[in-house]
């Protein structure tokens, strides 16, 4: 993974003394509330609904356990003892003292991390595939990318008061794991006839109340162009976005206001003056980048003895060997697999981790992956490179520390965000309505006999939990001061991406769980030759399942 | 008692009189005014010693592209200071347009983006509301940056 020289440490400490100045400014009334919001912001720092909130970087959902260990000491010191795995690949704290934050960001540049431009109307945190370097489906590693862009985007002076906030996500593999489509701009790594890499470069998706999949705005740039491009894309963005309604401030609505034709034009004059310039990227530090994400040193397994023996064992303890089916997935190198602990286990808020399972995954990165973890966009941690006559002993250390549930991308490893318990934004609660769900589902047979199904959950139209691109999705809803609920179906984040259309009326949180049911009933009943939910769905559309969900 | 504003790092009496958006008199000495009035008044002003002229955050520079021979200085304006489009403008005038001139920053920005500005070609900053010499430490905040700017055309990449 990437290390800091000291230039890099350096920035980061001087970002920390920084804030620092500006707390102190605040706190002693020299600067106005309105002042400090973007200040805090773009170090992370929200306001929330109990307390602030801080939300940490872990730039594209790599890190280690050195830095997991300071997750844990800073979750037990500073809060109340865990943290919150987002969809952005970061992790939250819910309960700081926005006194102690610049301590907390001084603690976390101590190994290499921070809270830098997590929110504000700034470019985001890059994400990406959290099985990168070691999916079997990989065309190359997408993190040497990403780090090039972190380095640009950070700090970077032009683009820090933009109309709205701007989120990058690369995927470099058959299937997008990184849902580029949904993003401000998407960037998939191809390689062209002469196998030379470059960038298919999507604008303009997103979620949120206008949800929109991204339309494409170069369909291969060559690699040294990439930062020119995008400082091309963000400067035609900075100047014409809109900024009179928060709600028509993203790009999205700019490229559909302008239409991809003309919104391509106006980039490509912009990119005609910064082609080529000073910015342009070199062999030397695309090298350089790579060097940090060298496979690490794997040893010599055979595999086909290694699955032999994984076979056996899956054999003599089926609990396993169901695991291993759901949460295990295939690795690039021989002997090898890819492990997701999932943070899906009923009874906790998805994407929640105690300080006592943070230091837990730590050791378990450390004794079985390099000491290397991965944060997934479904909220979920992963360890990438874990040898296959190891599974069975981190399997078990796993369901010590409830890691284990076997529900990889089926109904109850849900995307689900904080929620009306946390959020100043929500309208409504959602960890209420994954709670219920999960706990009317509990029965394993039948959730593996539904297939992978993608339930997202989102407190509000802000959209945080994906809810528009759950094959299932739930949204919060506010009517007349009650909290209430609409549910949609058909979305999908695949490549094959599409939004979900809305059922129909919204339904109290206590419905919830019937009407979920009812509409798994009817898939059941609809589907052909083990046909999935979304596919039975795109065959014969919402009308079935409206009927039966509001049949009187 | 003229106005104390920021330029090339020190702390320097403003000599120049701004002009309001709907000013019609162009008195004496050095004046900045608005872009409407240049528009209209092109050719009495031009030629005119010591003229400046002020953007508002929807006139991008383009707009006195052809023009700015005319100008020893261009302000952008900031109605508040969360719209980033000046920015852009900054850099616009510096590299798109090749201006030599003082590039102002006037209006609501704040302190905590004198460093962001600067980088993006700005060189004077009628900063207001807050103490001048304790600002110019924000300059400072960074010791260097990783992208190309005005300030530093060579990103952190090409120079080690």
């Amino acid at each position: 993974m990437y290390i800091y020289n000291q230039h890099d440490q350096q920035l980061v400490d001087e970002r920390v003394a920084q804030y620092r100045g500006q707390t102190e400014r605040y706190l002693a009334g020299d600067i106005s509330d309105d002042q400090f919001l973007p200040l805090r912001l773009q170090n992370g720092l929200y306001i929330q609904r109990l307390a602030p909130m801080l939300r940490i970087a872990i730039p594209y959902g790599t890190f280690n356990s050195q830095q997991m260990r300071k997750l844990a000491h800073i979750s037990r010191h500073y809060d109340k003892g865990y943290g919150h795995f987002s969809t952005r690949q970061n992790i939250q704290l819910n309960w700081p003292q926005l006194e102690e934050v610049p301590d907390i960001l001084a603690e976390l540049a101590e190994v290499q991390m921070h809270a830098i431009q997590t929110s504000g109307n700034c470019i985001r945190n890059t994400t990406t595939d959290q099985f990168a370097g070691a999916a079997a489906d990989e065309l190359e590693d997408p993190r040497p990318y990403c780090e090039i862009v972190r380095k640009w985007s950070t700090f970077h002076p032009e683009f820090a008061f933009l109309p709205r906030k701007f989120k990058i996500a690369f995927c470099a593999s058959t299937a997008d794991r990184a849902a580029i489509q949904m993003h401000d701009i998407g960037i998939e790594v191809i390689h062209n006839v002469d196998g030379e890499t470059g960038f298919r470069i999507l604008v303009g998706g997103g979620l949120g109340r206008t949800p929109v999949i991204g339309t494409e705005i170069v369909d291969y740039l060559p690699k040294q162009h990439l930062i020119t491009y995008l400082e091309a894309i963000l400067r035609v963005y900075n100047q014409l976005g809109r900024r009179d309604n928060k709600y028509k401030a993203r790009i999205k609505i700019l490229v559909r206001a302008m239409g991809i034709e003309a919104f391509r034009e106006k980039v490509e004059q912009e990119w005609a003056i910064l082609k080529d310039g000073p910015s342009t990227l070199t062999e030397e530090e695309f090298e350089r980048s790579k060097s940090y994400f060298r496979s690490p040193e794997y040893i010599n397994i055979d595999n086909d003895s290694a699955d032999q023996a994984l076979e056996k064992q899956a054999q003599q303890d089926p609990a396993f060997g169901n695991w291993m089916k759901r949460n295990v997935d295939a690795h690039q190198a021989p002997g090898y697999a890819i492990v997701t602990l999932s943070l899906k286990t009923t009874g906790y808020a998805p994407g929640d981790v105690s300080d006592v399972q943070m230091e837990a995954v730590a050791d378990m990165a450390d004794q079985f992956s390099f000491g290397e973890i991965r944060a997934s966009h479904q909220q979920n941690l992963v360890l990438a490179h874990v040898q296959k006559d190891q599974l069975l002993a981190l399997w078990q250390q796993a369901k010590v520390h409830g890691f284990a549930t076997p529900n990889i991308n089926y109904l109850t490893d849900m995307i689900c965000c904080p929620g009306g318990d946390f959020c100043a934004l929500a309208n409504a609660k959602s960890l209420p309505i994954a709670d219920a769900i999960q706990r009317k589902f509990d029965d394993l047979d039948y959730m593996y006999d539904l297939g992978e199904i993608d339930l997202n959950i989102s407190g509000c139209m802000n959209a945080c939990g994906h809810h528009h691109i759950g094959h299932i999705g739930i949204l919060g809803v506010d009517k007349k001061g009650k909290e209430f609920y609409q549910i949609s179906l058909g979305g999908s984040q695949d490549r094959d991406a599409s939004l979900g259309k809305i059922l129909g009326p919204s339904f109290s949180q206590a419905d919830i769980p019937d009407t979920i049911e009812k509409i798994l009933d009817i898939y059941v009943s609809l589907r052909i030759d083990g046909e999935s939910f979304l596919d039975t769905y795109r065959r014969v559309g919402l009308a079935p399942y409206k009927e039966s969900v509001y049949a009187k | 008692m003229p106005n104390k504003i920021i330029k090339d790092g020190t702390i320097t009496d403003d000599q120049w009189l701004l002009l309001d958006q709907d000013a019609t008199d162009v008195p004496d000495g050095p004046v900045i005014v608005p872009l409407s009035l240049w528009e209209s008044e092109k050719e009495a002003l031009a030629g005119r010693k010591a003229l400046g002229i002020w953007l508002n955050s929807d006139e991008s520079p383009e707009r006195i592209a052809s023009d700015l021979e005319n100008f020893d200085l261009v302000a952008i304006n900031f109605p508040v200071f969360v719209d980033g489009r000046g920015f852009s403008y900054g850099r616009d005038l510096r590299e798109k347009y090749g201006y030599q001139g003082e590039v102002r920053a006037i209006g609501e920005f704040i302190r905590d983006q004198l460093f962001f500005l600067k980088r993006c070609g700005f060189n004077a900053f009628a900063l207001t509301g807050v103490d001048l010499e304790p600002a110019l430490e924000t300059f400072n905040d960074f010791s260097d940056s990783y992208q190309s700017a005005i300030d530093q055309p060579e990103p952190y990449f090409k120079r080690h």
